[in-house]
């Protein structure tokens, strides 16, 4: 019973107040641009299919830097750690080019 | 951000890797987390580009949008698909429930990254309070996934959707709606598990004695990437 009672001693440090603002602006812009993917879903017509997905498409890159790169903290880390995550990636668009392609082939060949 | 990260502290007894050094400046978990979330990342890409193949391979409607129907013939367009909220039944609402969800998802992300922020100043009030929110977030995020999908089986009542035909379009259409979103909706399931398990953790105090709150920065990671695969499923099943 040696131990019993021991109280371990915890320093809490107050709030990165400058950290935490950062946080909640990376959330807003995380909404907003969710809202403008609305506003094109609704307001940009169908037959317009190109500005559409292409714009889909690049506002996803834009929340997808946002959150691996400040929620997950992943543009502070060493760079070594960063590119080690990053270069794999390649190989989803380049899997992403041969399966579209591949479709559309599949698609010229049915229709 | 003038943070940088925390202080990585070694296992009792142990030394940092067996070299002593950490390599890449980071521990051993949160580096097999990210390598695990790199994998992961595979696997749902792997789900989201055949989706695009099988959908690229099916015809696709080429008649104006207000007068779309189902039909097996063509791809369906999504939006006429997810069009209704609860509690406002024959409301015609394309993809605002999904909105919903998609804005539970990224607040709890956020509440996520708060518990993070506390953590890593040993403050565990603020962490309960944080990680609380983030399992409220999830918890609801599932709940309105299990709506989404009874609807979504349902239908009208007549045909609905399962795994061999569905009132939307071709099969393939519901098979794919119910691998990718059950896929990622298991990973927030395993998610609310994880943060249940951080935040019982934190209560009775084991972090505290450790010294050190990383646990939450790892599930956090997971849990980040959590929302950032719905932000890919949102844009590719819901929106193109």
């Amino acid at each position: 019973m040696a131990h019993h009672g021991e109280e371990t001693t915890v320093t809490v440090l107050p709030p990165d107040k400058e950290r935490i603002k950062k946080l909640w602006q990376v959330a807003g812009i995380l909404g907003v641009i969710t809202g403008i993917e609305f506003l094109v879903a609704f307001l940009v017509p169908h037959e317009l299919k190109d500005v559409r997905v292409w714009t889909f498409v690049l506002m996803t890159i834009v929340k997808a830097a946002y959150i691996v790169g400040e929620f997950m903290h992943l543009r502070h880390e060493t760079k070594v750690l960063m590119w080690s995550i990053l270069v794999p990636i390649v190989f989803i668009v380049w899997m992403l080019v041969a399966f579209v392609y591949e479709g559309m082939a599949i698609g010229d060949v049915r229709f | 951000m003038s943070h940088t990260s925390p202080v990585v502290v070694p296992a009792p007894g142990k030394t940092e890797w067996d070299g002593g050094v950490s390599p890449m400046n980071a521990s051993y978990g949160k580096l097999m987390m990210w390598f695990f979330l790199l994998s992961d990342a595979f696997t749902f890409s792997a789900l989201l580009i055949t989706y695009g193949l099988v959908r690229s391979a099916h015809a696709a409607y080429d008649g104006t949008v207000e007068n779309f129907v189902f039909s097996q013939a063509y791809w369906p367009i999504p939006e006429k698909v997810f069009a209704s909220i609860p509690f406002f039944h024959g409301v015609h609402a394309p993809l605002v429930f999904v909105g919903i969800m998609t804005f539970i998802l990224i607040m709890s992300s956020v509440t996520m990254v708060l518990a993070v922020e506390a953590g890593q100043r040993m403050d565990r009030r603020a962490v309960e309070k944080w990680m609380l929110w983030t399992i409220l977030g999830g918890i609801c995020f599932l709940s309105c996934q299990a709506w989404e999908w009874t609807h979504f089986i349902i239908g009208d009542g007549a045909v609905g959707a399962n795994l061999v035909r569905n009132e939307y379009g071709p099969p393939d259409f519901a098979d794919f709606f119910f691998f990718i979103t059950g896929f990622h909706g298991f990973h927030v399931f395993s998610g609310v598990l994880l943060n249940f398990l951080v935040f019982y953790n934190t209560v009775t105090g084991v972090y505290e004695r450790r010294g050190h709150y990383e646990m939450v920065e790892k599930v956090g990671l997971y849990w980040h990437f959590v929302d950032l695969v719905w932000v890919f499923v949102f844009t590719f099943f819901y929106l193109v």
